[in-house]
């Protein structure tokens, strides 16, 4: 199965707003629970952000996956920023560089079900989640 | 098959020697597909001065609507599809009023000699480049006014109301970005300081997911409100937010949460009464 990626720029608050959207819209389709839906868009809301903010936009992408014994979503959110130093570091909760709650990354882990960080310094960031239905 | 540039200063000859026969066709031919909407005499207005626009650029030297010599052009037409965007006209029905350039003109071309008609063509696609500039434009303009009404409604949309003596609530609904927040915490805050109240409640039923910018902002207008002696309570909280905002791993602290505005009320009536006795 393959479905058709849904990529959307991300360089205005305004993007992070559709971005949100999206990710709810196929959520919905791919019969997400109430609460994986939220925890989904929520994670998305954070990345997309991050994107936005630290890695001067980006890149969204969302597609629908199966891997054979479940369906679910994948998320890539893809920059050509700074990049992240240390990534443990960032990965801790409340440690932020820009006045956050420092919980965005490191809570958007705990939102999903797979979280990959590609990250190199001068480079930019990748983060790839994914959702799997019950 | 663009405009050579002997081919630009004869049309911009003709639509001066023809100036009156083509902007009567011209403006007969808008008139009839906005069918009555703007008046004759000032589509009329308009055409003359679109008419002079081609001319002098067509007369500069421009063989392409990109060029310096029709800057005056395309500032032109970007104020007619303003104007237009602003009334309520469709962008196609913008674009039409140009083709319509195209079939005057036609009307007024004599003979059908080959040279004609290449003339004819290249000409054709400069005002069909015309046209798509207005499209341009109208697509701007109406994301500009869109960008404004939702800023209006955004002022409309944050209402915060005096609930009970001594206790105001603010409803928010849909999504809470960073210029919504902000109208919010103002608004409140002047609502705290204008009825004198010691109690507000933040209300989150409507809002579909808390992240950790909305925390942010929860928190800060929680910590400003007490800073000015009043106390707040968020209610609303769904399941689903809830279990979000514990993976998250956001803490409101001491700050009280209810699941609904009812008792979030009743929690703060009760407050008040154990206050005053
Ligand atoms: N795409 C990125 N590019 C570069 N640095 C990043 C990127 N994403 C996160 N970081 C770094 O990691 C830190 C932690 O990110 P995290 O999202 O957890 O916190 P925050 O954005 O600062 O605050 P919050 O998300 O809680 O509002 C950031 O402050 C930033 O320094
Ligand atoms: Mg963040």
């Amino acid at each position: 199965m393959s479905d058709p990626v849904e990529r959307i720029a991300v360089s205005t608050d305004q993007d992070v707003v559709r971005v949100r959207q999206l990710v709810r819209t196929i959520a919905v389709s791919a019969k997400l629970s109430l609460v994986d839906q939220t925890k989904l868009v929520t994670a998305a809301s954070e990345l997309a952000r991050n994107t936005l903010v630290y890695g001067g936009g980006g890149t969204v992408e969302v597609t629908r996956v199966d891997n054979g014994r479940r369906q679910g979503i994948r998320i890539v959110f893809a920059d050509q920023g700074p990049g992240i130093a240390d990534l443990d570091l960032a990965l801790t909760d409340g440690y932020t560089t820009g006045g956050g709650l420092g919980l965005g990354l490191s809570g958007a882990r705990r939102l999903v079900d797979e979280f990959d960080i590609e990250t190199a310094v001068g480079q930019g960031t990748s983060i790839t989640v994914t959702k799997w239905c019950r | 098959m663009a405009l050579e540039p002997d081919e630009a200063s004869r049309l911009a000859a003709l639509l001066e020697d023809k100036q009156e026969e083509l902007v009567g066709a011209w403006t007969d031919r808008v008139a009839q597909s906005l069918r009555g909407r703007l008046s004759r005499a000032e589509l009329q207005r308009q055409t003359t001065e679109l008419r002079k626009g081609f001319q002098s650029a067509l007369a500069g030297g421009a063989t392409d609507l990109t060029q310096e010599a029709a800057a005056e052009l395309r500032a032109q037409l970007s104020d007619l599809s303003t104007g237009r965007a602003r009334q309520g006209f469709s962008a196609t029905e913008t674009a039409v009023s140009l083709f319509a350039l195209k079939e005057a003109l036609l009307g007024v071309l004599d003979g059908g000699d080959a040279g004609n008609l290449r003339e004819y063509v290249a000409f054709s696609e400069f005002v069909d480049a015309a046209a798509l500039f207005t499209f341009d434009t109208y697509v701007h303009v109406r994301e500009s006014l869109i960008a404004d009404q939702a800023e209006q409604l955004l002022e409309l949309s944050t209402p915060v109301v005096k609930l009970w003596d001594g206790v105001v609530a603010v409803p928010l609904v849909g999504t809470l970005d960073s210029a919504r927040a902000q109208v919010v915490m103002e608004r409140l805050l002047q609502t705290l300081v204008d009825t004198g109240s010691p109690y507000a409640i933040i209300d989150i039923t409507g809002v579909p997911a808390v992240d950790t910018q909305v925390a942010q902002h929860i928190l800060k207008t929680v910590v400003a409100a007490r800073l000015m002696g009043a106390d707040c309570i968020i209610s609303g909280i769904r399941p689903q937010i809830a279990q979000t905002i514990v993976a998250l791993g956001i803490e409101f602290g001491d700050i009280a949460t209810k699941a609904s505005l009812a008792d979030a009320l009743r929690y703060a009536l009760n407050k008040t009464r154990t206050r005053e006795s």
